[in-house]
């Protein structure tokens, strides 16, 4: 362990430079946040995720999002284990039927302020489940959602540009 | 000798390849459950249409597979589950989808059924409405014992599902699953789907085993279309199954040990996850490597930075990789928690016919790419490690082995591939022909099975994940363990919901 350690100390640092905020995701929050929630919250977010029936591709990147690369505390980003303790509900998946009482009671659970970013092509409308007898198809039928992430599934740097542009809204610099 | 020897059958299906398919009577159908349960042949899959049913057998000293095919014509047929459990929940499912009796079955609650698609039976011809009832847990009953309910939104980045413990004090004495909560209808858009739309949907059933099920979805293809894909094709699909396996382990790897509180191995393991999926979106153009296999070939050739991507990786994951194992060896506080903790018994192992890690910790001896031997794994040198101690370390070790075996494999496939080719037409107008392909996933053997019509269109597709057999397991591991110990033994085996609720 002494040697993997040591090494690490001497390697340097593998987290890379911040992507800038999406542009597109910027705007499309300046209509949706408010100033007050902006004072209160300051740079930091609570995000909490919910698997609403993906295919467990958006999960895979999410979880890349805590590796060396991305890093995603540096932000004052960080993931929670309760809705009770989230900012945000980061949701994936066409949200199938079987999930739909579950993303709502989730979302109850969340105190406001409160964002919901819809992360990859099934959340946005039901992707390529849409249509199914299964799924509801879009996160936005169940809950409001504040911003869209897209891809199939979307990058970790895709994820992270997102993820900026909220905070940097909500940080009152948008 | 051949399986259908031993069964006795009113015709065989000659439009169905590679293996056989046979239609048999209630004689048939019970000697194939006999076979099952006399453990001389393994339940491979188990799947409707609206008015049949059909069981695939393994047979693993043979290395040979067999369809049997049972009509239903009162809507009916004789339970498999009563005899033998493996089949319960595909059981439980088909009467879901299809509305298909299991007659003389004990256990008919709803399995992916929640009772909120607003029909009954979408996948059945049956116009019969289905009685919403509240789902029964199996009782666990004494003067000591409470229940803890977990899920299906869980404290983690996880798939969704619920489980329901029964404890006493500290120690579980039963562990329920009730899944289903990511079922998104996948069988149902296959039907009348065109190949790009099906391989798009069979590249979504797990979004971390999408290489497999691309891979087996167009063998299954090429199967029932007589055709074979270009050689340059077959190694470019290994070479991404192999790149698939790494990455998995890897995070399984650190994330077993992260559950276990040590969090310097999963710090590591995550860098040379990111690498493969760095070196994957070089090579191919995804980082998932989702849609590039496709039925009769691959859609791109490797980029021609790729081969030099994926030698670096191989380079770093030789020269880091031993420290980590080193690492996971000496350290006793995590061999602590993970050797003797969720133990799944070789008998279970056998009967379910548990695939991948699970199955080859317990003793299993079964990997699709050996046993079966599918092109190009008939043609590289490769070992399969099984372990008998079936506890979360073995399962550990099995994982550690098996990145050593992906790296050889994937230097040997660089090697050996030269140019070539890398996609075939697929013949228009063949007619109604059937296919079943079995390849390995990181997690275990994927089964898909298809009917194509004559313009090519997928009648029905049944796809299935090894998780089907590694799920019921879990639930016999964590008897006697402590609930704490349950991330543990869930994540050592990393079971698939998407794939299994589909």
């Amino acid at each position: 362990m002494r040697k993997t350690l040591l090494e690490s100390l001497t390697h340097g640092s593998l987290t890379e430079p911040a992507p800038a905020p999406d542009e597109a995701a910027l705007a499309e929050l300046a209509s949706k946040v408010d100033r007050a929630a902006q004072a209160r919250l300051g740079r930091s977010l609570a995000i909490r995720q919910v698997d609403a029936g993906s295919c467990n591709g958006c999960e895979l990147e999410i979880h890349a999002l805590s590796n060396a690369f991305y890093d995603i505390e540096r932000f004052g980003l960080r993931f929670v284990a309760s809705p009770r303790h989230a900012d945000v509900l980061l949701v994936t998946g066409p949200v199938t039927h079987n999930m739909r009482q579950a993303l709502e009671r989730t979302y109850n659970a969340t105190p406001d302020p409160k964002w919901v970013v819809a992360v990859g092509g099934c959340a946005l409308d039901g992707g390529i489940f849409g249509g199914s007898y299964a799924c509801v198809g879009g996160v936005s039928e169940v809950v409001p959602v504040d911003l869209q992430i897209k891809g199939c599934p979307p990058t970790p740097t895709d994820l992270l540009k997102g993820l900026l542009a909220l905070l940097e809204h909500v940080g009152g610099k948008g | 000798m051949d399986i259908l020897d031993g069964i006795p059958h009113v015709h065989a299906v000659a439009s169905h390849r590679p293996w056989p398919r046979a239609v048999v009577a209630d004689a048939g159908w019970q000697a194939a459950i006999e076979q099952l349960t006399a453990g001389r042949l393994t339940l491979l899959g188990f799947w409707g249409e609206p008015s049949a049913v059909h069981m695939a057998l393994l047979d693993g000293a043979a290395a040979e597979i067999a369809v049997v095919t049972y009509e239903c014509a009162a809507g009916r047929f004789p339970s498999v589950a009563r005899q033998h459990l493996p089949a319960l929940r595909l059981e439980r499912t088909i009467h879901d989808l299809f509305g298909l009796t299991p007659t003389g079955a004990d256990d008919m609650r709803p399995w992916l059924d929640h009772h909120v698609w607003g029909k009954s039976f979408p996948l059945g011809n049956r116009n019969v409405p289905r009685g919403a009832v509240t789902y029964q847990f199996l009782p666990a009953e004494g003067e000591a014992l409470h229940q803890v309910a977990v899920g299906p939104v869980h404290a983690g980045i996880i798939e969704p599902g619920h489980f329901r413990f029964t404890a006493n004090g500290e120690h579980v004495v039963r562990l329920e699953q009730w899944l289903g909560y990511t079922h998104k209808g996948i069988e149902r858009l296959m039907q009348g789907a065109s190949l790009d739309v099906a391989a798009k949907l069979a590249n979504r059933t797990s979004g971390d085993s999408a290489v497999a099920y691309a891979f087996a979805f167009a063998r299954a293809v090429e199967a029932a279309l007589d055709i074979e894909a270009p050689p340059r094709a077959i190694f470019l699909r290994a070479l991404m199954a192999e790149l698939e396996r790494l990455a998995n382990h890897f995070g399984d790897i650190g994330a077993i040990c992260n559950d276990a509180s040590f969090a310097l191995m999963h710090a590591q393991t995550g860098i040379l996850r990111e690498r493969c999926l760095r070196a994957a979106n070089v090579a191919f153009g995804h980082r998932l490597m989702m849609d590039v296999i496709v039925p009769g070939g691959v859609v791109q050739d490797i980029a021609p930075d790729g081969d030099m991507a994926l030698r670096r990786l191989l380079a770093e994951i030789k020269r880091v990789f031993p420290r980590l194992i080193e690492l996971y060896d000496n350290t006793a506080s995590l061999q602590d928690r993970t050797v003797t903790t969720g133990i799944v018994k070789t008998e279970y192992a056998r009967q379910f016919g548990a695939g991948g890690y699970v199955g080859r910790a317990s003793g299993r001896n079964f990997d699709a790419r050996r046993t079966l031997a599918y092109a190009p794994y008939d043609r590289l040198a490769f070992e399969v490690p099984v372990l008998e101690a079936g506890d979360v370390n073995a399962r550990v070790w099995i994982r550690i082995r098996e990145v050593e075996q992906s790296v050889a494999l994937i230097a040997q496939i660089l090697d050996l591939m030269s140019p070539g080719e890398i996609r075939s037409a697929v013949p228009a107008g063949r007619g109604d022909c059937e296919g079943l392909a079995v390849t390995e996933a990181f997690r275990g053997d994927v089964l898909i099975w298809l009917r194509l019509d004559q313009e090519l269109r997928v009648q029905r597709c049944h796809l299935r994940d090894a998780s089907w057999f590694q799920w019921p397991l879990l639930e016999t591991a964590i008897e006697g363990n402590i609930i704490a110990d349950f991330p543990l033994c869930n994540k050592s085996f990393n079971c698939s919901y998407s794939g299994a609720d589909l």
